[in-house]
């Protein structure tokens, strides 16, 4: 499938690059041409020589998301460092562009739970990391219910580490 | 009427001392630090630290009891942010967004916010005004309820330049208003004749824009 990837970041870069990987078409929209750098990390060649593709832009530009293939994207990840961004981009490639899979990164909890209560598939890591501390600290309060909280996780994404 | 102002930049200071003085109970609430600390003697308990794109914000602001919600922040995305929560999480139906790259302004169409202000196609639209590019000036839009005014520069080539008014064959849902000649308006009546200089105010249904451009306009 064809991934558009917005905000190429340490998550942004590490998806780009995992999709890619999988055989999947994988493009990148970043402002920081510096940016570009992140995806080439652990490549033996460059990121448009293992068939990736990648555009300086915002993402609030039209002309960019377009350029960088919205309109052919069968997943769209909202990735900046803004949450307003991701989330006001996301509801542009589903609303006007029709992507069937979106997903916006979303740092605020109650922020998250709001949008994706209004049907927006979204990822909050601030959540995950608020959970996995939570389940840390009543283990280490009381280490005979080792189980606790456990089965929450199985559905969660692998995040904290990378945020 | 209680309103809450996001952004407390030159235009959100302003507004809110103006809302102040005309009686209103206004809250402004501004999240970069410094700028909340020069204006706090200013607007005291008016102003609240935070930002309003946080909804815990805005529930402390007591967004529940508001009955208007205006963004006027830097940030589009955040205006737009702003405006579609207290909108549709708070059931405000008041509600006005500042456009600040007119570029986004189909993203607010989109996603349903308006009225929005741009200041930057207000001044385009004055300089149209002044300095007409086209002979056709649109001077108010209103989308919704499908009506505009325009203004048509006549040029002695114009066809109707010397019929009158009551001769003109216009298509309906069209109305010529007012006719300004040497910077004065006058309301014109069927004997009236159209003169090379004349400006004419017409007010009508937007598709009928093009009929009528072609009959004071040269083809």
């Amino acid at each position: 499938m064809f991934v558009l990837i917005v905000g190429c970041g340490r998550v942004g870069s590490s998806v780009a690059r995992s999709m890619l990987a999988d055989g999947h078409t994988v493009s990148c929209l970043d402002q920081d041409p510096e940016s570009h750098a992140r995806l080439e990390v652990g490549l033996d060649t460059s990121w448009e020589d293992s068939g990736g593709q990648f555009t300086v832009g915002t993402a609030l530009e039209t002309q960019a998301l377009e350029e960088a293939g919205v309109a052919k994207a069968d997943a769209f990840v909202a990735a900046t460092n803004g949450d307003n961004t991701n989330i006001v981009i996301s509801q542009i490639a589903q609303r006007r562009y029709e992507v069937d899979t979106v997903i916006a990164r979303i740092l605020d909890p109650l922020r998250a739970e709001w949008y994706r209560e209004q049907g927006l598939l979204t990822i909050c890591p601030t959540r995950v990391a608020i959970e996995m501390l939570e389940d840390k600290l009543r283990r280490a309060a009381d280490p005979t219910s080792l189980d606790a909280g456990t089965a929450e996780f199985a559905d969660s994404p692998p995040a904290g580490g990378n945020e | 009427m209680y309103v809450i102002v996001a952004g407390a930049g030159k235009v959100g200071v302003n507004l809110t001392r103006e809302l102040l003085g005309q009686g209103h109970e206004v809250t402004l609430i501004e999240n970069r630090r410094q700028r909340y600390q020069g204006i706090e003697q200013l607007l005291e308990h008016n102003i609240l630290y935070g930002d309003a794109s946080e909804l815990w914000v805005l529930e402390r602001a007591g967004i529940e009891r508001a009955e208007m919600v205006i963004a006027v922040t830097g940030d589009d995305e955040d205006n737009i942010l702003i405006c579609q929560v207290a909108k549709e999480k708070y059931g405000i139906s008041r509600i006005i967004a500042r456009v600040n790259n007119p570029s986004n302004r189909s993203h607010f169409d989109l996603l349903g916010i308006k009225p929005v202000v741009s200041a930057t196609e207000l001044i385009l639209r004055l300089l149209e005004h002044e300095v007409p590019h086209h002979k056709l000036v649109h001077l108010l839009d209103l989308e919704e309820e499908e009506i505009e005014i325009i203004e048509i520069r006549l040029d002695e080539k114009s066809p109707v330049v010397g019929r009158t008014v009551g001769d003109l064959d216009t298509p309906d849902n069209t109305l010529v208003i007012s006719i300004i000649r040497d910077g004065r308006g006058m309301v014109p009546n069927a004997t009236t004749v159209f003169q090379a200089g004349d400006d004419i105010l017409a007010v009508l249904d937007p598709q009928r824009e093009e009929e009528l451009k072609q009959i004071f306009t040269p083809s």
